[in-house]
């Protein structure tokens, strides 16, 4: 039985089957020689692993909420997020629709 | 014997690497959050821990999904941390203490807990911010690390953990060295990376959870993973690792010290401090 939780998507054995080829391209991300090959060619390291084509759109649009529908584990894609030089607010504020301000704000309002 | 002496549980977001390595501790986001080791380093001076079991989660630089244990211990003299990718600074290694690792190990197998022994173990953020937050001179004991896997569901329940812990607090007890043992669980407490319902925080809960853990901690193994999913955040499950830790101390527990502010980064970020007297000793004085 699955327990719904609103706007969360659980990393169970489904999405883990399904996301295995990205999160392991991410996985691969702790090298910088790895980081450095995927910003010179990376059509060509996505296609070393073997990203499906929904996987290999939503690395190419840099959309977090659709590499998660693909199965993207958010530890994994940390590592991504990390060569464009972004970190988990501003990933947050484009999984929400909110400008990085207005997640910061949001953050610090849960705290009151 | 070894006996644990006490408890800390702490948040370990990769961005308090960041913020140790530029030295913002004092800038007005950061002091919140580093002001409430305070209490934990006049704590540690005073009571001087020779070895400290770490309850963490892997995030991926030493586990990857090819293999994953839901419990491994480490069982090495030495614990390297590497580029884990998000830009946080490499930390200095830790040493290890092989013989208190595999006599936990024992103590567990013989409790029915199915471990995964590792004699090679890179050690992630989880496990080095806090030696760097409770030892910022970088002269932290030997360390046994135990990881639990908070990443792929299924994941193991509170009770089970609770159990964990218990069994390493056993074990610990019958080791033959007179050592003082601090065990530590990192994480948590109430955050959520990923999703539309990124950047959930829940005050309410954190403060249940951190209110019950010391004295009734029995009483939060009634959430079930997905529940603690829905009132912690995604990533809140983190708190599996304060129960074990929780689990190990089975003395006496009385809370020295507690430290709670949102946010750091994504999270809400939480410090206790327990103190574990036997309970023989407590009895006869």
């Amino acid at each position: 039985m699955r327990h719904h939780i609103e706007g969360t998507t659980l990393f169970d054995g489904d999405q883990a089957q399904k996301g295995y080829a990205l999160n392991r391209m991410c996985f691969s991300f702790n090298s910088a020689e790895n980081r450095a090959a995927f910003l010179k060619d990376e059509d060509a390291y996505c296609a070393k692993y073997g990203l499906s084509s929904e996987q290999r759109a939503a690395v190419k649009s840099r959309n977090v909420l659709n590499m998660i529908a693909a199965g993207g584990n958010v530890y994994y894609l940390a590592k991504l997020a990390g060569i464009f030089g972004l970190n988990v607010q501003d990933i947050g504020a484009q999984q929400t629709g909110m400008s990085v301000e207005a997640f910061k704000a949001k953050l610090a309002a849960a705290g009151r | 014997m070894a006996r644990v002496i006490g408890g800390v549980g702490t948040t370990h977001v990769p961005a308090i690497g960041k913020a140790i390595a530029e030295g913002k501790q004092k800038d007005p986001y950061w002091k919140p959050f580093f002001s409430g080791f305070g209490a934990v380093h006049r704590w540690l001076a005073r009571e001087q821990p020779d070895i400290v079991v770490v309850f963490s989660n892997d995030h991926g630089l030493n586990f990857f999904l090819d293999k994953l244990p839901t419990f491994a211990v480490g069982a090495a003299n030495e614990y390297r941390n590497e580029d884990e990718g998000w830009g946080i600074p490499v930390s200095r290694a830790a040493k290890g203490d092989a013989a208190l690792s595999w006599h936990i190990i024992n103590g567990l197998v013989a409790d029915s807990f199915d471990i995964t022994m590792c004699q090679e173990m890179l050690i992630d953020h989880a496990v080095t911010i806090p030696l760097q937050l409770m030892w910022p001179n970088g002269d932290w004991p030997a360390i046994v690390p135990v990881a639990i896997n908070t990443v792929q569901h299924p994941l193991p329940s509170m009770a089970r953990c609770l159990e964990l812990g218990r069994s390493v607090g056993r074990a610990i007890a019958t080791f033959p060295q007179d050592l003082k043992v601090l065990v530590v669980g990192t994480g948590g407490l109430s955050h959520q990376l990923d999703g539309k319902r990124a950047g959930f925080i829940n005050k309410d809960f954190d403060t249940l959870c951190m209110d019950q853990l010391s004295g009734d901690p029995e009483s939060l193994t009634r959430y079930s993973i997905p529940q603690l999913v829905e009132l912690a955040g995604a990533q809140g499950v983190e708190f599996l690792n304060w129960m074990a830790m929780r689990g190990a101390l089975t003395g006496t527990v009385s809370e020295l010290h507690r430290n709670y502010h949102v946010p750091i980064s994504n999270t809400a970020a939480a410090t206790v401090l327990y103190e574990n007297r036997p309970r023989v000793l407590r009895r006869a004085a």
